[in-house]
Protein backbone atom coordinates (compact mmCIF):
# COMPACT_ATOMS: atom_id res chain seq x y z
CA UNK A 1 0.00 0.00 0.00
CA UNK A 2 1.36 3.41 -0.57
CA UNK A 3 -0.03 6.64 1.20
CA UNK A 4 0.92 9.43 -1.22
CA UNK A 5 0.66 7.63 -4.73
CA UNK A 6 1.79 10.68 -6.86
CA UNK A 7 5.00 11.23 -5.17
CA UNK A 8 6.41 7.93 -4.07
CA UNK A 9 5.42 6.48 -7.64
CA UNK A 10 6.44 9.75 -9.85
CA UNK A 11 8.60 8.62 -13.05
CA UNK A 12 12.33 8.66 -11.99
CA UNK A 13 12.42 12.16 -14.55
CA UNK A 14 9.92 13.60 -13.14
CA UNK A 15 11.30 13.29 -9.46
CA UNK A 16 14.51 14.63 -10.88
CA UNK A 17 13.47 17.60 -12.20
CA UNK A 18 11.76 18.74 -9.08
CA UNK A 19 14.48 17.24 -7.04
CA UNK A 20 17.01 19.92 -8.79
CA UNK A 21 14.15 22.76 -8.69
CA UNK A 22 14.20 22.10 -4.73
CA UNK A 23 17.91 21.43 -4.55
CA UNK A 24 18.10 25.40 -6.03
CA UNK A 25 15.51 26.66 -3.83
CA UNK A 26 17.39 24.98 -0.82
CA UNK A 27 20.84 26.03 -1.81
CA UNK A 28 19.92 29.48 -2.33
CA UNK A 29 17.77 30.07 0.82
CA UNK A 30 21.02 28.60 3.10
CA UNK A 31 23.32 30.66 1.12
CA UNK A 32 21.52 34.04 2.21
CA UNK A 33 20.25 32.95 5.90
CA UNK A 34 23.41 30.86 7.35
CA UNK A 35 26.54 32.24 7.62
CA UNK A 36 27.91 28.72 8.03
CA UNK A 37 27.04 27.78 4.46
CA UNK A 38 27.74 31.43 2.37
CA UNK A 39 31.33 30.65 4.18
CA UNK A 40 31.56 27.49 3.23
CA UNK A 41 30.31 27.78 -0.39
CA UNK A 42 32.46 30.85 -0.97
CA UNK A 43 35.48 28.50 0.14
CA UNK A 44 34.21 25.73 -2.24
CA UNK A 45 33.76 28.67 -5.23
CA UNK A 46 30.52 27.68 -6.07
CA UNK A 47 27.64 30.15 -6.07
CA UNK A 48 23.99 28.63 -5.33
CA UNK A 49 23.22 30.30 -8.88
CA UNK A 50 26.08 27.49 -10.54
CA UNK A 51 23.62 24.58 -10.00
CA UNK A 52 21.92 23.72 -12.94
CA UNK A 53 21.39 20.09 -12.61
CA UNK A 54 21.50 17.18 -10.00
CA UNK A 55 25.73 16.52 -10.53
CA UNK A 56 26.45 19.74 -9.76
CA UNK A 57 25.25 18.98 -6.49
CA UNK A 58 29.07 17.61 -6.49
CA UNK A 59 30.50 21.17 -6.46
CA UNK A 60 28.83 21.93 -3.07
CA UNK A 61 31.12 21.12 -0.29
CA UNK A 62 30.16 18.18 2.75
CA UNK A 63 28.54 19.26 5.95
CA UNK A 64 29.68 16.84 8.92
CA UNK A 65 28.95 16.36 12.62
CA UNK A 66 31.96 18.42 13.42
CA UNK A 67 30.16 21.39 11.76
CA UNK A 68 26.99 21.11 13.55
CA UNK A 69 28.94 20.45 16.82
CA UNK A 70 30.64 23.66 16.07
CA UNK A 71 27.94 25.54 16.01
CA UNK A 72 25.84 24.17 18.77
CA UNK A 73 23.22 24.71 19.62
CA UNK A 74 21.27 26.83 16.90
CA UNK A 75 24.17 28.06 14.81
CA UNK A 76 22.67 26.27 11.35
CA UNK A 77 19.19 27.24 12.09
CA UNK A 78 17.84 29.12 9.10
CA UNK A 79 14.75 30.73 10.33
CA UNK A 80 14.35 32.66 13.67
CA UNK A 81 13.77 31.11 16.52
CA UNK A 82 10.07 32.73 16.18
CA UNK A 83 9.23 30.34 13.66
CA UNK A 84 10.68 26.99 15.26
CA UNK A 85 7.91 25.08 16.84
CA UNK A 86 10.05 22.17 18.17
CA UNK A 87 13.82 21.38 19.21
CA UNK A 88 15.17 17.62 19.56
CA UNK A 89 18.86 16.61 20.80
CA UNK A 90 21.17 13.86 19.87
CA UNK A 91 22.28 12.10 22.92
CA UNK A 92 26.17 13.68 22.35
CA UNK A 93 27.68 10.20 23.61
CA UNK A 94 30.75 10.91 21.12
CA UNK A 95 31.23 15.02 22.27
CA UNK A 96 28.91 17.77 22.07
CA UNK A 97 24.99 17.19 21.07
CA UNK A 98 23.81 18.34 18.26
CA UNK A 99 20.83 20.09 18.10
CA UNK A 100 17.68 20.25 15.24
CA UNK A 101 15.23 22.52 15.17
CA UNK A 102 11.69 22.31 13.35
CA UNK A 103 9.52 24.79 11.66
CA UNK A 104 5.18 24.14 11.84
CA UNK A 105 5.75 22.94 7.97
CA UNK A 106 8.55 20.87 8.92
CA UNK A 107 6.44 18.40 11.12
CA UNK A 108 3.58 18.33 9.15
CA UNK A 109 6.44 17.27 6.59
CA UNK A 110 7.67 14.76 8.93
CA UNK A 111 4.47 13.39 9.85
CA UNK A 112 3.66 12.79 6.39
CA UNK A 113 6.78 10.90 5.75
CA UNK A 114 6.29 8.66 9.21
CA UNK A 115 2.49 7.84 7.96
CA UNK A 116 4.12 7.12 4.45
CA UNK A 117 6.23 4.50 6.33
CA UNK A 118 3.46 3.11 7.93
CA UNK A 119 1.34 2.58 5.10
CA UNK A 120 4.31 0.86 3.70
CA UNK A 121 4.56 -1.68 6.95
CA UNK A 122 0.48 -2.16 5.95
CA UNK A 123 -0.92 -0.12 8.76
CA UNK A 124 -3.81 1.83 8.82
CA UNK A 125 -6.21 4.13 10.60
CA UNK A 126 -7.87 0.91 11.95
CA UNK A 127 -4.65 -0.48 13.52
CA UNK A 128 -3.48 0.34 16.90
CA UNK A 129 0.16 1.32 17.44
CA UNK A 130 2.30 0.36 20.57
CA UNK A 131 5.00 3.32 20.56
CA UNK A 132 7.71 2.16 22.49
CA UNK A 133 10.23 4.53 20.89
CA UNK A 134 11.84 6.80 23.88
CA UNK A 135 9.69 10.07 24.22
CA UNK A 136 11.73 13.22 24.54
CA UNK A 137 14.80 15.35 23.01
CA UNK A 138 15.29 11.82 21.20
CA UNK A 139 13.40 12.20 17.51
CA UNK A 140 12.02 8.69 17.57
CA UNK A 141 9.13 8.82 20.03
CA UNK A 142 6.87 11.97 18.60
CA UNK A 143 8.48 11.27 15.21
CA UNK A 144 6.48 7.80 15.16
CA UNK A 145 3.85 9.20 16.72
CA UNK A 146 2.63 12.52 15.09
CA UNK A 147 3.15 9.92 11.82
CA UNK A 148 0.89 7.41 13.62
CA UNK A 149 -1.70 10.37 14.35
CA UNK A 150 -1.73 11.86 11.02
CA UNK A 151 -2.63 8.37 9.58
CA UNK A 152 -5.57 7.98 12.03
CA UNK A 153 -4.57 4.97 13.60
CA UNK A 154 -4.93 4.84 17.37
CA UNK A 155 -1.23 5.33 19.74
CA UNK A 156 -0.14 4.00 22.70
CA UNK A 157 2.33 6.46 23.56
CA UNK A 158 4.31 4.43 26.36
CA UNK A 159 7.74 5.25 25.62
CA UNK A 160 10.72 3.33 26.93
CA UNK A 161 11.22 1.56 30.18
CA UNK A 162 8.88 -0.15 32.63
CA UNK A 163 8.88 -3.27 30.12
CA UNK A 164 6.31 -5.19 32.93
CA UNK A 165 3.90 -2.60 32.24
CA UNK A 166 4.77 -2.98 28.64
CA UNK A 167 3.87 -6.30 28.43
CA UNK A 168 0.29 -6.08 30.20
CA UNK A 169 -0.57 -3.54 28.10
CA UNK A 170 0.36 -5.73 24.72
CA UNK A 171 -1.83 -8.14 26.30
CA UNK A 172 -5.09 -5.55 27.41
CA UNK A 173 -4.71 -3.29 24.70
CA UNK A 174 -4.32 -5.38 21.91
CA UNK A 175 -1.89 -3.38 19.73
CA UNK A 176 -1.26 -4.47 16.02
CA UNK A 177 1.68 -2.45 15.37
CA UNK A 178 5.07 -1.93 17.59
CA UNK A 179 7.24 0.48 17.46
CA UNK A 180 10.50 0.24 18.94
CA UNK A 181 14.63 -1.04 18.46
CA UNK A 182 15.21 -4.23 17.77
CA UNK A 183 16.78 -4.74 20.65
CA UNK A 184 14.13 -3.78 22.50
CA UNK A 185 11.70 -5.95 20.96
CA UNK A 186 13.73 -8.90 21.79
CA UNK A 187 14.04 -7.75 25.25
CA UNK A 188 10.20 -7.62 25.56
CA UNK A 189 9.67 -11.22 23.77
CA UNK A 190 12.56 -12.72 26.29
CA UNK A 191 10.77 -10.79 29.48
CA UNK A 192 7.35 -11.80 28.33
CA UNK A 193 8.20 -14.97 28.07
CA UNK A 194 10.02 -15.15 31.59
CA UNK A 195 6.62 -13.88 33.04
CA UNK A 196 4.66 -16.69 31.52
CA UNK A 197 3.20 -14.76 28.78
CA UNK A 198 2.85 -16.33 24.96
CA UNK A 199 4.01 -13.76 23.45
CA UNK A 200 3.20 -15.48 20.15
CA UNK A 201 -0.17 -15.17 20.64
CA UNK A 202 -0.44 -11.66 21.13
CA UNK A 203 -2.31 -9.38 18.67
CA UNK A 204 0.99 -7.61 17.30
CA UNK A 205 1.13 -8.34 13.29
CA UNK A 206 4.00 -6.03 11.98
CA UNK A 207 6.85 -3.87 13.84
CA UNK A 208 8.50 -1.03 12.04
CA UNK A 209 12.11 -1.43 14.07
CA UNK A 210 15.20 0.81 14.02
CA UNK A 211 17.45 3.65 15.40
CA UNK A 212 20.07 1.17 15.86
CA UNK A 213 21.93 -1.62 13.49
CA UNK A 214 20.35 -4.88 13.07
CA UNK A 215 21.00 -8.08 11.30
CA UNK A 216 19.07 -10.70 9.51
CA UNK A 217 19.61 -13.51 11.41
CA UNK A 218 18.13 -10.71 14.17
CA UNK A 219 15.13 -9.94 12.37
CA UNK A 220 14.55 -13.39 12.12
CA UNK A 221 14.30 -13.70 15.79
CA UNK A 222 12.10 -11.34 16.63
CA UNK A 223 9.48 -12.49 14.26
CA UNK A 224 9.93 -15.66 15.34
CA UNK A 225 9.73 -15.18 18.83
CA UNK A 226 6.75 -12.53 18.61
CA UNK A 227 4.92 -14.13 15.51
CA UNK A 228 5.13 -10.69 13.60
CA UNK A 229 6.46 -9.47 10.34
CA UNK A 230 9.44 -7.38 11.47
CA UNK A 231 10.50 -4.30 8.81
CA UNK A 232 13.56 -2.02 9.17
CA UNK A 233 13.19 1.79 9.24
CA UNK A 234 16.29 4.11 8.78
CA UNK A 235 16.28 7.64 10.08
CA UNK A 236 18.74 10.62 11.66
CA UNK A 237 17.32 13.38 13.93
CA UNK A 238 20.25 15.59 11.85
CA UNK A 239 18.50 15.02 8.33
CA UNK A 240 14.80 14.57 10.48
CA UNK A 241 14.22 12.17 12.73
CA UNK A 242 12.57 8.50 11.73
CA UNK A 243 10.93 8.17 8.58
CA UNK A 244 13.77 8.85 6.13
CA UNK A 245 13.98 5.24 4.14
CA UNK A 246 11.36 2.86 5.21
CA UNK A 247 11.77 -0.75 3.85
CA UNK A 248 7.66 -2.07 2.01
CA UNK A 249 5.99 -5.19 3.11
CA UNK A 250 5.86 -6.36 -0.49
CA UNK A 251 10.01 -6.02 -1.21
CA UNK A 252 11.52 -6.50 1.90
CA UNK A 253 14.53 -5.99 0.00
CA UNK A 254 16.03 -2.42 1.27
CA UNK A 255 14.69 0.83 2.71
CA UNK A 256 12.68 3.15 0.09
CA UNK A 257 14.07 6.99 0.49
CA UNK A 258 11.78 9.71 0.48
CA UNK A 259 13.98 11.43 -2.57
CA UNK A 260 11.07 14.02 -3.21
CA UNK A 261 12.32 15.34 0.33
CA UNK A 262 15.87 13.83 1.14
CA UNK A 263 18.49 13.75 -2.24
CA UNK A 264 20.72 10.83 -1.17
CA UNK A 265 24.46 9.96 -2.61
CA UNK A 266 26.70 7.25 -1.49
CA UNK A 267 30.57 8.17 -1.18
CA UNK A 268 33.72 6.91 -0.57
CA UNK A 269 34.07 7.33 2.80
CA UNK A 270 38.04 7.77 2.26
CA UNK A 271 37.76 9.91 -0.93
CA UNK A 272 34.83 11.78 -1.05
CA UNK A 273 34.44 10.45 -4.52
CA UNK A 274 30.55 10.18 -5.64
CA UNK A 275 29.72 6.27 -6.02
CA UNK A 276 27.45 4.84 -8.50
CA UNK A 277 24.44 2.97 -7.03
CA UNK A 278 24.97 -0.83 -6.17
CA UNK A 279 28.64 0.04 -4.74
CA UNK A 280 29.24 0.20 -0.86
CA UNK A 281 29.67 3.57 0.94
CA UNK A 282 28.80 6.28 3.79
CA UNK A 283 25.59 7.96 2.80
CA UNK A 284 25.24 11.27 2.15
CA UNK A 285 21.99 13.48 2.35
CA UNK A 286 20.69 16.75 1.77
CA UNK A 287 17.33 17.51 2.38
CA UNK A 288 15.26 19.36 0.10
CA UNK A 289 12.41 20.99 1.86
CA UNK A 290 13.75 21.90 5.44
CA UNK A 291 12.88 25.11 6.58
CA UNK A 292 14.31 25.46 10.07
CA UNK A 293 17.75 23.22 9.91
CA UNK A 294 18.52 22.42 6.15
CA UNK A 295 21.61 20.38 5.34
CA UNK A 296 23.40 20.21 2.65
CA UNK A 297 26.28 17.08 1.79
CA UNK A 298 25.35 16.08 5.11
CA UNK A 299 27.66 12.67 5.95
CA UNK A 300 25.70 10.46 7.80
CA UNK A 301 29.14 8.05 8.52
CA UNK A 302 26.58 5.36 8.17
CA UNK A 303 27.42 2.70 5.29
CA UNK A 304 25.09 1.06 2.94
CA UNK A 305 24.26 0.97 -0.71
CA UNK A 306 21.52 2.07 -2.87
CA UNK A 307 19.48 -0.09 -5.12
CA UNK A 308 18.33 1.33 -8.22
CA UNK A 309 16.48 -1.56 -9.14
CA UNK A 310 12.61 -0.94 -9.48
CA UNK A 311 10.45 -2.44 -6.38
CA UNK A 312 7.59 -4.70 -7.09
CA UNK A 313 5.64 -2.33 -4.43
CA UNK A 314 5.44 -0.08 -7.43
CA UNK A 315 7.23 2.98 -5.66
CA UNK A 316 10.09 4.73 -8.41
CA UNK A 317 12.06 6.06 -5.27
CA UNK A 318 15.71 4.28 -4.79
CA UNK A 319 16.15 2.13 -1.84
CA UNK A 320 19.09 1.90 0.55
CA UNK A 321 20.49 -1.70 1.80
CA UNK A 322 20.03 -1.85 5.98
CA UNK A 323 23.47 0.10 7.74
CA UNK A 324 26.29 -2.05 7.57
CA UNK A 325 28.09 0.03 9.81
CA UNK A 326 29.75 3.31 10.71
CA UNK A 327 32.35 4.83 8.17
CA UNK A 328 34.22 5.71 11.44
CA UNK A 329 34.87 2.02 12.59
CA UNK A 330 35.97 0.34 8.75
CA UNK A 331 38.83 -1.25 8.70
CA UNK A 332 40.41 -2.74 5.84
CA UNK A 333 42.07 -5.73 5.97
CA UNK A 334 44.44 -6.35 3.09
CA UNK A 335 42.05 -4.96 0.37
CA UNK A 336 38.57 -6.17 2.15
CA UNK A 337 35.95 -3.97 4.22
CA UNK A 338 35.23 -5.06 7.48
CA UNK A 339 32.99 -3.32 10.09
CA UNK A 340 33.02 -4.66 13.74
CA UNK A 341 29.39 -5.25 13.51
CA UNK A 342 29.78 -7.37 10.38
CA UNK A 343 31.98 -9.54 12.72
CA UNK A 344 29.63 -9.51 15.50
CA UNK A 345 27.25 -10.34 13.49
CA UNK A 346 29.84 -13.66 12.73
CA UNK A 347 30.11 -14.25 16.28
CA UNK A 348 26.80 -14.12 17.44
CA UNK A 349 25.93 -16.88 14.92
CA UNK A 350 27.74 -19.57 16.86
CA UNK A 351 26.18 -20.38 19.77
CA UNK A 352 27.50 -20.17 23.11
CA UNK A 353 29.55 -16.84 22.38
CA UNK A 354 28.58 -13.30 23.90
CA UNK A 355 29.30 -9.87 22.25
CA UNK A 356 32.46 -9.66 23.90
CA UNK A 357 35.24 -9.19 21.66
CA UNK A 358 38.08 -7.02 20.37
CA UNK A 359 39.40 -6.69 17.53
CA UNK A 360 43.63 -5.76 17.22
CA UNK A 361 44.86 -4.70 13.38
CA UNK A 362 48.54 -4.65 12.82
CA UNK A 363 50.58 -5.39 10.28
CA UNK A 364 53.01 -7.86 9.59
CA UNK A 365 55.32 -7.01 6.57
CA UNK A 366 53.36 -4.88 3.87
CA UNK A 367 50.13 -7.33 5.00
CA UNK A 368 47.38 -6.35 7.54
CA UNK A 369 46.42 -8.53 9.62
CA UNK A 370 43.42 -9.07 12.04
CA UNK A 371 43.07 -10.71 15.29
CA UNK A 372 40.04 -11.43 16.81
CA UNK A 373 39.89 -11.93 20.33
CA UNK A 374 36.86 -13.73 21.76
CA UNK A 375 35.97 -14.18 25.32
CA UNK A 376 35.78 -18.04 26.83
CA UNK A 377 32.01 -17.35 28.30
CA UNK A 378 30.74 -19.40 30.85
CA UNK A 379 28.56 -21.21 29.32
CA UNK A 380 30.81 -22.26 26.73
CA UNK A 381 33.60 -23.59 29.59
CA UNK A 382 31.15 -24.94 31.41
CA UNK A 383 30.59 -28.11 29.26
CA UNK A 384 34.13 -27.88 27.88
CA UNK A 385 37.37 -28.32 30.12
CA UNK A 386 38.96 -30.03 27.08
CA UNK A 387 41.25 -28.54 24.78
CA UNK A 388 39.82 -29.76 21.98
CA UNK A 389 36.36 -28.31 22.89
CA UNK A 390 38.07 -25.00 22.47
CA UNK A 391 40.28 -26.06 19.64
CA UNK A 392 37.21 -26.49 17.61
CA UNK A 393 35.60 -23.56 18.63
CA UNK A 394 38.52 -21.59 17.71
CA UNK A 395 38.59 -23.44 13.98
CA UNK A 396 34.72 -22.64 13.83
CA UNK A 397 35.01 -18.70 14.31
CA UNK A 398 37.96 -18.54 11.56
CA UNK A 399 36.11 -20.76 9.23
CA UNK A 400 32.83 -18.20 9.41
CA UNK A 401 35.22 -15.21 9.42
CA UNK A 402 36.68 -16.42 6.22
CA UNK A 403 33.34 -17.79 4.99
CA UNK A 404 31.21 -14.66 5.31
CA UNK A 405 33.35 -12.17 5.33
CA UNK A 406 36.34 -13.00 2.99
CA UNK A 407 38.48 -11.95 5.68
CA UNK A 408 41.48 -14.21 7.69
CA UNK A 409 42.02 -13.77 10.79
CA UNK A 410 43.54 -15.20 13.80
CA UNK A 411 41.24 -16.07 16.82
CA UNK A 412 42.45 -15.88 20.14
CA UNK A 413 40.66 -17.44 23.01
CA UNK A 414 40.94 -14.79 26.25
CA UNK A 415 39.75 -14.60 29.72
CA UNK A 416 36.84 -12.76 30.72
CA UNK A 417 38.34 -9.81 31.98
CA UNK A 418 41.04 -9.34 29.85
CA UNK A 419 39.19 -7.32 27.12
CA UNK A 420 38.18 -3.62 27.81
CA UNK A 421 34.41 -2.91 29.54
CA UNK A 422 33.36 0.47 29.83
CA UNK A 423 30.09 2.39 30.14
CA UNK A 424 28.79 3.68 26.63
CA UNK A 425 30.65 2.80 24.24
CA UNK A 426 33.41 0.20 23.79
CA UNK A 427 36.26 0.55 21.69
CA UNK A 428 36.55 -2.52 19.59
CA UNK A 429 39.00 -1.63 17.41
CA UNK A 430 42.72 -1.46 18.61
CA UNK A 431 44.79 -0.38 15.49
CA UNK A 432 48.55 -1.15 15.72
CA UNK A 433 49.55 -0.08 12.33
CA UNK A 434 52.07 2.47 11.67
CA UNK A 435 51.02 3.57 8.56
CA UNK B 1 33.27 -42.78 43.75
CA UNK B 2 33.33 -39.66 41.89
CA UNK B 3 35.97 -37.12 42.32
CA UNK B 4 35.28 -33.22 41.56
CA UNK B 5 38.28 -31.46 39.74
CA UNK B 6 38.35 -27.72 38.82
CA UNK B 7 39.36 -26.70 35.56
CA UNK B 8 40.40 -22.56 34.92
CA UNK B 9 40.77 -21.28 31.42
CA UNK B 10 44.25 -19.59 31.61
CA UNK B 11 45.44 -17.19 28.35
CA UNK B 12 49.01 -17.98 27.66
CA UNK B 13 50.85 -15.01 29.49
CA UNK B 14 53.14 -14.57 31.69
CA UNK B 15 51.69 -14.00 35.15
CA UNK B 16 48.50 -16.41 34.45
CA UNK B 17 49.31 -19.26 36.80
CA UNK B 18 50.52 -17.19 39.51
CA UNK B 19 47.47 -15.40 39.61
CA UNK B 20 45.41 -18.60 40.10
CA UNK B 21 48.34 -20.40 42.99
CA UNK B 22 47.61 -16.65 44.52
CA UNK B 23 44.06 -16.56 44.85
CA UNK B 24 43.66 -20.17 46.33
CA UNK B 25 46.65 -19.10 48.33
CA UNK B 26 44.66 -16.25 49.60
CA UNK B 27 41.98 -18.56 50.23
CA UNK B 28 43.58 -20.79 52.11
CA UNK B 29 43.27 -24.07 50.16
CA UNK B 30 45.50 -26.66 49.68
CA UNK B 31 46.05 -27.99 46.29
CA UNK B 32 46.40 -31.57 46.38
CA UNK B 33 47.67 -32.13 42.60
CA UNK B 34 47.39 -30.51 39.14
CA UNK B 35 48.11 -30.74 35.93
CA UNK B 36 48.53 -27.73 32.75
CA UNK B 37 47.15 -28.50 29.56
CA UNK B 38 48.82 -26.08 26.95
CA UNK B 39 48.70 -24.72 23.37
CA UNK B 40 50.02 -21.96 21.74
CA UNK B 41 47.10 -19.48 22.86
CA UNK B 42 45.59 -20.73 25.68
CA UNK B 43 46.05 -23.33 28.13
CA UNK B 44 43.30 -25.04 30.98
CA UNK B 45 44.37 -25.92 34.52
CA UNK B 46 43.42 -28.54 36.22
CA UNK B 47 43.21 -28.58 39.79
CA UNK B 48 42.09 -30.95 43.03
CA UNK B 49 42.19 -29.10 46.05
CA UNK B 50 40.83 -29.54 49.27
CA UNK B 51 37.47 -27.18 49.12
CA UNK B 52 35.92 -27.61 45.96
CA UNK B 53 33.73 -24.94 46.38
CA UNK B 54 35.48 -22.63 47.98
CA UNK B 55 38.27 -22.72 45.23
CA UNK B 56 35.68 -22.45 42.61
CA UNK B 57 34.00 -19.65 44.15
CA UNK B 58 36.93 -17.33 44.83
CA UNK B 59 38.25 -18.17 41.40
CA UNK B 60 35.12 -17.25 39.57
CA UNK B 61 35.04 -13.99 41.67
CA UNK B 62 38.39 -12.87 40.40
CA UNK B 63 37.10 -12.86 36.81
CA UNK B 64 38.41 -16.54 35.77
CA UNK B 65 36.41 -18.79 33.75
CA UNK B 66 36.05 -22.07 35.76
CA UNK B 67 34.15 -25.33 35.46
CA UNK B 68 34.05 -28.99 36.80
CA UNK B 69 34.16 -32.10 36.12
CA UNK B 70 34.05 -35.66 37.93
CA UNK B 71 37.32 -37.36 37.01
CA UNK B 72 37.50 -41.03 38.46
CA UNK B 73 40.72 -41.34 40.53
CA UNK B 74 42.21 -45.03 40.68
CA UNK B 75 44.64 -47.09 42.72
CA UNK B 76 47.75 -48.15 40.22
CA UNK B 77 50.48 -50.93 41.64
CA UNK B 78 53.19 -48.59 42.17
CA UNK B 79 55.44 -51.29 40.12
CA UNK B 80 56.28 -51.44 36.11
CA UNK B 81 53.64 -52.33 34.06
CA UNK B 82 50.80 -50.99 36.77
CA UNK B 83 48.98 -48.39 34.74
CA UNK B 84 49.49 -50.64 31.59
CA UNK B 85 47.43 -52.98 33.47
CA UNK B 86 44.49 -50.71 34.05
CA UNK B 87 44.90 -48.93 30.43
CA UNK B 88 44.64 -52.54 28.60
CA UNK B 89 41.11 -53.23 30.69
CA UNK B 90 39.83 -50.01 29.71
CA UNK B 91 41.07 -50.91 26.13
CA UNK B 92 39.12 -53.97 25.83
CA UNK B 93 36.14 -52.79 27.18
CA UNK B 94 36.27 -49.99 25.06
CA UNK B 95 36.29 -47.39 27.40
CA UNK B 96 37.77 -43.99 26.15
CA UNK B 97 40.46 -41.37 28.53
CA UNK B 98 40.25 -37.86 27.55
CA UNK B 99 43.46 -37.41 30.11
CA UNK B 100 45.05 -38.59 32.69
CA UNK B 101 47.23 -37.29 35.60
CA UNK B 102 49.43 -38.60 38.52
CA UNK B 103 48.19 -37.65 41.99
CA UNK B 104 51.03 -36.61 43.88
CA UNK B 105 50.56 -38.86 47.52
CA UNK B 106 50.28 -42.36 47.20
CA UNK B 107 47.57 -44.74 48.88
CA UNK B 108 49.42 -46.77 51.36
CA UNK B 109 51.86 -48.95 48.12
CA UNK B 110 49.94 -47.82 45.56
CA UNK B 111 50.12 -44.82 43.05
CA UNK B 112 47.46 -43.05 42.44
CA UNK B 113 46.11 -41.99 38.56
CA UNK B 114 43.24 -39.30 38.04
CA UNK B 115 41.29 -40.29 35.04
CA UNK B 116 38.69 -37.84 32.74
CA UNK B 117 36.48 -40.50 31.27
CA UNK B 118 33.84 -39.93 28.45
CA UNK B 119 31.41 -41.66 30.37
CA UNK B 120 32.42 -41.64 34.36
CA UNK B 121 29.91 -44.35 35.26
CA UNK B 122 30.55 -46.77 33.06
CA UNK B 123 34.56 -46.46 33.19
CA UNK B 124 34.04 -47.41 37.25
CA UNK B 125 32.04 -50.17 36.56
CA UNK B 126 34.58 -51.83 34.64
CA UNK B 127 37.02 -51.11 37.04
CA UNK B 128 35.57 -51.56 39.70
CA UNK B 129 34.65 -55.76 37.81
CA UNK B 130 38.40 -55.88 37.35
CA UNK B 131 38.72 -55.59 41.39
CA UNK B 132 40.60 -51.77 40.97
CA UNK B 133 40.30 -49.30 43.55
CA UNK B 134 38.36 -46.18 43.19
CA UNK B 135 39.48 -43.74 45.30
CA UNK B 136 35.76 -41.40 46.97
CA UNK B 137 36.30 -37.88 46.84
CA UNK B 138 36.68 -38.28 50.78
CA UNK B 139 39.48 -40.54 50.63
CA UNK B 140 41.53 -38.72 47.92
CA UNK B 141 41.30 -35.50 49.86
CA UNK B 142 42.81 -36.69 53.27
CA UNK B 143 45.77 -38.42 51.45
Amino acid sequence: MIYNEDFETLPREALEALQLKRLRQVTERVYHTVAFYRRAFDEAGVKPDDIRSLTDLRRLPFTTKKDLQDNYPFGLFAVPMSSIVRLHASSGTTGRATVVGYTKRDIDTWSELMARCFVAASVTKNDIIHNAYGYGLFTGGLGVHYGAERLGASVIPISGGNTKRQIMILQDFGPTVICCTPSYALNLAEQGRSMGVDMEALKLRVGVFGAEPWSDTMRQQIEASLNITALNIYGLSEIMGPGVAMECLEGREGMHIFEDHFLVETIDPVSGEVLPPGEQGELVFTTLTKEAFPLIRYRTRDISRLFAAPCRCGRTLYRMDRVMGRSDDMLIIRGVNVFPSQIEAVLMGIEGLEPHYQLIVDRAGTLDTLEVQVEVTESLFANADEVKVLQRLDRRITKDLKDYLGITAKVKLVEPKSLQRSEGKISRVIDRRKI
Amino acid sequence: MKVEQISVFLENKPGGLEEVTRIIKDADINIRTLSLADTTDFGILRLIVNDVDKASRVLRDNGLRVSRTTVVAVEVPDRPGGLHGILEVLARENINVEYLYAFVEKSGENAVIIFRFDDSDAAIEVLKKNNFTVLSGDKLYSL
